[in-house]
């Protein structure tokens, strides 16, 4: 025989016990997922360290060509953005991070009179640029749970047809995936490529250090370049793709961690509040079957019937706290 | 010599082969231990490697070979070997793309895209 406030705050405890086992499976889900995203992103190093070292070996042998992907520009007057996010919320702040990041870096680059193109990667970020008015480019979404490498040619090939068709300059906005606890917002040059990277041997892999007698081509260097160079940039933006993945998981697994124990602290609390409420009721109720039964005694006659009815309701009121 | 196989999303092969034969845009070329270093950009085409359980073949939709200190690496786009070939999506894609080759002549796509159907049907059915 729940009172009214003890049976709001019953169908309120249920609710809250429902939502904290959404949470918690959306948390291990989560967290299974860091694990494969993170051997993708394993995965797909040693091609892209390999094209690194192969544009390395081509640049010492002097494939150096005046490509355009190398090209420093003399004067940026447009800078296009590819924005990675995430398809779906309920990730902290790893949405708004990234997105915040570009929004102020458009704006930094409007105070110094350059003009803008957006690339965008998932749907949040389509949503975020959308909604503020900001002209799009080009929008992908539906992969950032897993991104393939055909999804990452399909951003690149949109970077790069604006990188030839009036932007000077493409940035890459996507959040760098340190290790299971620390990601971070890194906005970097994309294009034109960074050709300091293809100097520095160290970087390139042991075995794959220039020989002494220089290479063979087939065909021309510059013909390979001009192949590989994209190639490059691709797995550039794959890496990207898939780190940002590995990250929104990562941001994932720690909100529902977060929502998961608020809602069981929620659930103590209020679980404290519905006993005391409880108990209260049997108490008030005991004093007025006691004070009633007083009333009668003192008038006399049917005290004997009066303490049946009082034994029978105290068995009724326990029973109701079970 | 050894020998690794790349693509974009995960290493295919790595080993010891006693000979590897591929596409160039060139042409084919083998190599065999301790061959000169050499960059080449690959054409559509098969990839045989020697290894040391047998031959295995692949269809390769291009990509890159790099050799040298011994070490052949192939990046390639995509690599299938002879089991991992959908016979029926290729015969499909090989109908597809000579329709469209019938309609149009220099439609450089359709061309590429016959050409890898072409070669991943030759490595299906090699044996």
């Amino acid at each position: 025989m729940a009172s009214g406030q003890e049976r709001i705050l019953r169908r309120r405890i249920r609710s809250i016990d429902a939502t904290k086992k959404i949470t918690r499976a959306m948390e291990l889900i989560a967290a299974s997922r860091i694990v494969r995203a993170q051997a993708r992103v394993r995965a797909a190093r040693p091609y892209s360290d390999k094209v690194t070292a192969v544009i390395a070996n081509l640049a010492s042998a002097g494939g150096e060509a005046d490509h355009p992907l190398l090209r420093e520009p003399a004067e940026v007057t447009k800078v296009a953005y590819v924005a990675i996010a995430a398809d779906r919320g309920l990730c902290g702040g790893y949405n708004n991070n990234v997105l915040r990041a570009t929004e102020r870096a458009i704006a930094a680059d409007a105070a110094e009179g350059r003009d803008y193109e957006l690339v965008l990667s998932g749907r949040k970020a389509l949503g975020y640029f959308r909604f503020r008015n900001y002209r799009i480019a080009a929008g992908f979404e539906g992969y950032s749970d897993q991104p393939s490498y055909a999804d990452a040619q399909q951003v690149a090939m949109a970077a790069t047809e604006l990188f030839e068709n009036g932007c000077q300059r493409v940035m890459l906005a996507y959040t760098q995936f340190h290790s299971m606890g620390n990601q971070s917002v890194a906005i970097v040059p994309f294009m034109p490529l960074d050709s300091g990277e293809f100097d520095d041997d160290d970087d390139a892999e042991s075995s794959l250090g220039g020989p002494e007698g220089g290479y063979e081509f087939e065909p021309e260097p510059a013909v390979i370049l001009e192949r590989l160079l994209p190639r490059y940039a691709e797995a550039r933006l794959y890496s990207a793709l898939l780190e940002s993945s590995a990250s929104e998981h990562a941001a994932r697994q720690r909100a529902m961690k977060a929502a998961t124990d608020n809602a069981e602290e929620l659930k103590t609390n209020l679980t404290r509040i519905m006993n005391r409420a409880r108990q209260d009721a049997i108490t008030t109720e005991i004093m007025e079957i006691v004070g009633g039964a007083e009333a009668l005694a003192q008038t006399g006659g049917a005290v004997d019937l009066l303490s049946d009815t009082i034994e029978a309701r105290t068995v009724d009121l326990f029973r109701a706290r079970e | 010599m050894q020998v690794e196989l790349v693509s974009p999303e995960a290493v295919l092969f790595s080993g010891e082969c006693s000979q590897v034969v591929t596409r160039t845009v060139d042409g084919d070329i083998a190599f065999l231990d301790h061959h000169a270093a050499f960059i080449g950009a690959l054409d559509i085409g098969q990839t045989q490697l020697w290894a040391s359980d047998g031959i295995v073949t692949l269809a390769l939709n291009r990509g890159f070979v790099e050799v040298s200190n011994n070490v052949v690496t192939i990046l390639s786009d995509a690599a299938y070997a002879a089991d991992e070939i959908d016979v029926a999506a290729a015969q499909a894609d090989l109908e597809a793309a000579q329709a469209a080759v019938a309609a149009d002549a220099d439609d450089d796509e359709a061309k590429t895209a016959l050409a890898w159907a072409e070669t991943r049907i030759a490595v299906a059915t090699a044996d």
